[in-house]
C-alpha cells in the first residue's frame, strides 16, 4: 500500500487500526469496528487522527479582504477566536472545496481545508491573491490534527489542562492552550454533529498527545475511531462530503447549503453564477433519503421516479444511530420535494425509496 | 483466526461441512474479519441450481459489497433466512449460527478440490 503517513501511523498499529489508503494516505478505516466506533462517539467518546487536512495561513493587511472575495460566506463580522464554515467557489459557482476559517487577528487567519484538496485549494488559493496585500503560507505538512468527539469529550480534554475549555463556545477555538504539557490550539468544532474539540499541535507531539487523551478518557469508554465512523457520523448528521455533495458541478445552493452563501456580498468568485443559480431556480438538489425497501443505498446508484432516473446517490450507507439505511441524493428539482416515493436502484434491482427531510440526527 | 479442523475451505474464504451427501456453506472467520461489521445479507433462493464458482450470496458491510461463492455445484435446500434480520451473526458466529446455505452435492469428487484446515491455514498465513 502507497500512501503518506501521519504523525500517528505508528500509534495505529499499535491500537490495531486496519489501514487503508485514503485520498493518498494511510489511514485506519476502522479499530473494533465501524459501528461500534460510531455508537461511542455518539454515547461517550472517540478519537479521531485528522492530521492529513490541510492548514494554510492567510497574512496581511488584506488578509480579510483576500478571504471575502474568495468564500461565500461573510466574514465580516467575525471576532478573534471565532471560526467560519464556508464553501469557496469558482466563478461558475461550482464548489473548489468546503473548509473552516479561523481568525486570529484582523490580519491573521487560518484557513482548514479537506485532505484530498490541499494542492488545489493552495493553486486555487495563490492564483486568487493577485491583487491583495496578503502573505499565504501551506502549513499542512507542519501541522497535525486530533479530533476528540462525544458528550463526554468536554469531561476528558478538561483532565488534561487548566485552560478552561469547557467554556470554549461552539465554532470559536483558543489558540494556545496546553494540553498535557504540549502547545496546541483547541476549536469546539468537528465532523460528527457531536461535541468535542479538533486539537492542532505540531507533529512531533501528536503521539504522546493521543496517548494522553485516551489515558485520560479510559474511564469514560473512550474508543480510538477511524475513517469508517468519520463518514457515518458526518453522513447521519447530513454534514457535505466534497467530491460527494460537493463539486464542481454540485453548487452550495444545489448542496441546500444557502445560509452559507452571502448573496447580498459586495464581490466573491461565483457570487453571479449563484445569484443566476437562485433566481432560475436550481435545476437539481442534494436531498436527504430514507431506504424503505430491502436493500442499502451506496454512491452512485441511480434513483429513480416515473419509470425513469431522476438523479443519482451521493453517499448512501447504513445509519448506525438511527438503524436504517440512508441516502444523500442529487436529484432533479422537479422531484425534490419531502415525502415523494421514489426508488433507487441496487445492483439492477428496484428498492423502495422516500425523500426526508435533514439531518437524520441531530444531538440533544 | 479460528479454521475448524473437520471442515474444508476454498480459496475464496468459505467454508464446507460435508453432512450425508448435504454441505453447509458459509464464510470463514478470516472472511468476516476482513468485511468487518456485516450489515446486510442476501441468501440464495430454495431450489437454486447453482455451480461451484458461482455467486451464493451477497454479504455487505458498512462500507462495501462483497459476494461469496459456492465452492461447490448442486441445489439450495436451505438458506439462513436468520441473516436477514441479524447479519451480524456472519461476525459473531462465521461457522454456527453465520451459515449461509445448505447445498446438495451434484459431484463428491468437487470436495477433492477444495483445502483441508491445514491447507487453508496455509494459505492465510502465504496471504499476510
Amino acid at each position: 500500500m502507497e500512501g503518506k503517513k501521519t504523525p500517528l501511523y505508528d500509534t495505529h498499529i499499535k491500537y490495531g487500526g486496519k489501514i487503508v489508503e485514503f485520498g493518498g494516505w494511510l489511514l485506519p478505516v476502522q479499530y473494533s469496528g465501524i459501528i461500534e466506533e460510531h455508537k461511542a462517539v455518539r454515547t461517550k467518546a472517540g478519537l479521531f487522527d485528522v492530521s492529513h487536512m490541510g492548514e494554510i495561513w492567510a497574512e496581511g493587511k488584506g488578509a480579510f479582504a483576500f478571504l471575502q472575495n474568495l468564500v461565500t460566506n461573510d466574514l465580516a463580522d467575525m471576532q478573534e477566536g471565532q471560526i467560519r464554515y464556508s464553501p469557496m467557489c469558482y466563478k461558475d459557482g461550482g464548489t473548489v472545496d468546503d473548509l473552516l476559517v479561523y481568525k486570529y487577528s484582523e490580519e491573521l487567519y487560518l484557513i482548514v481545508v479537506n485532505a484530498a484538496n490541499i494542492e488545489k485549494d493552495w493553486n486555487w488559493m495563490v492564483e486568487n491573491a493577485a491583487g491583495f496585500a496578503v502573505a499565504l503560507t501551506n502549513k499542512s505538512d507542519e501541522t497535525a490534527q486530533l479530533a476528540l468527539q462525544g458528550p463526554l469529550a468536554v469531561a476528558i480534554l478538561s483532565k488534561l489542562t487548566d485552560a478552561p475549555v469547557s467554556e470554549i463556545q461552539y465554532y470559536h477555538f483558543l489558540p494556545e492552550v496546553m494540553v498535557a504539557g504540549k502547545k496546541t490550539m483547541v476549536s469546539r468544532t468537528g465532523y460528527t454533529g457531536e461535541d468535542g474539540y479538533e486539537i492542532y499541535c505540531a507533529p512531533a507531539d501528536a503521539a504522546e498527545l493521543w496517548e494522553a487523551i485516551m489515558a485520560a478518557g479510559k474511564e469514560e469508554g473512550i474508543l480510538p475511531t477511524g475513517l469508517g465512523c468519520r463518514d457515518t457520523l458526518r453522513f447521519e448528521s447530513c454534514l457535505p462530503l466534497y467530491g460527494h455533495e460537493l463539486s464542481a458541478e454540485i453548487s452550495p445552493l444545489m448542496a441546500g447549503l444557502g445560509r452559507f452563501v452571502k448573496l447580498d456580498k459586495e464581490a466573491f468568485n461565483g457570487l453571479e453564477a449563484l445569484k443566476a443559480q437562485k433566481a432560475a431556480g436550481l435545476a437539481k438538489k442534494v436531498m436527504g433519503l430514507e431506504v424503505t425497501g430491502r436493500g442499502i443505498a451506496r454512491a452512485g446508484y441511480p434513483v429513480k421516479a416515473d419509470g425513469k432516473v431522476i438523479g443519482s446517490v451521493t453517499t448512501g450507507s447504513p445509519a448506525p444511530t438511527l438503524g436504517k439505511n440512508m441516502a444523500l441524493a442529487l436529484l432533479d428539482a422537479a422531484y425534490a420535494e419531502i415525502g415523494r416515493e421514489i426508488a433507487v436502484e441496487v445492483r439492477g434491482k428496484d428498492i423502495s425509496a422516500v425523500i426526508v427531510a435533514k439531518p437524520f440526527y441531530k444531538r440533544g | 483466526m479460528k479454521i475448524p479442523a473437520e471442515l474444508l475451505y476454498s480459496t475464496d474464504h468459505e467454508w464446507v461441512k460435508v453432512e450425508n451427501g448435504k454441505a453447509i456453506i458459509g464464510i470463514t472467520d478470516f472472511a468476516q474479519d476482513q468485511l468487518g461489521d456485516v450489515v446486510f445479507v442476501e441468501v440464495p433462493e430454495v431450489d437454486t441450481e447453482i455451480n461451484a464458482g458461482d455467486g451464493l450470496s451477497t454479504i455487505e458491510s458498512v462500507k462495501a459489497v462483497s459476494d461469496a461463492y459456492s465452492p461447490i455445484s448442486g441445489k439450495v435446500i436451505e438458506a439462513n433466512e436468520e441473516l436477514s434480520d441479524a447479519p451480524q451473526l456472519i461476525n459473531e458466529d462465521p461457522y454456527g449460527k453465520g451459515w449461509i446455505a445448505v447445498i446438495e452435492i451434484a459431484d463428491e469428487n468437487e470436495l477433492k478440490e477444495l483445502l483441508s484446515a491445514e491447507a487453508y491455514e496455509k494459505l492465510l498465513s502465504e496471504e499476510a
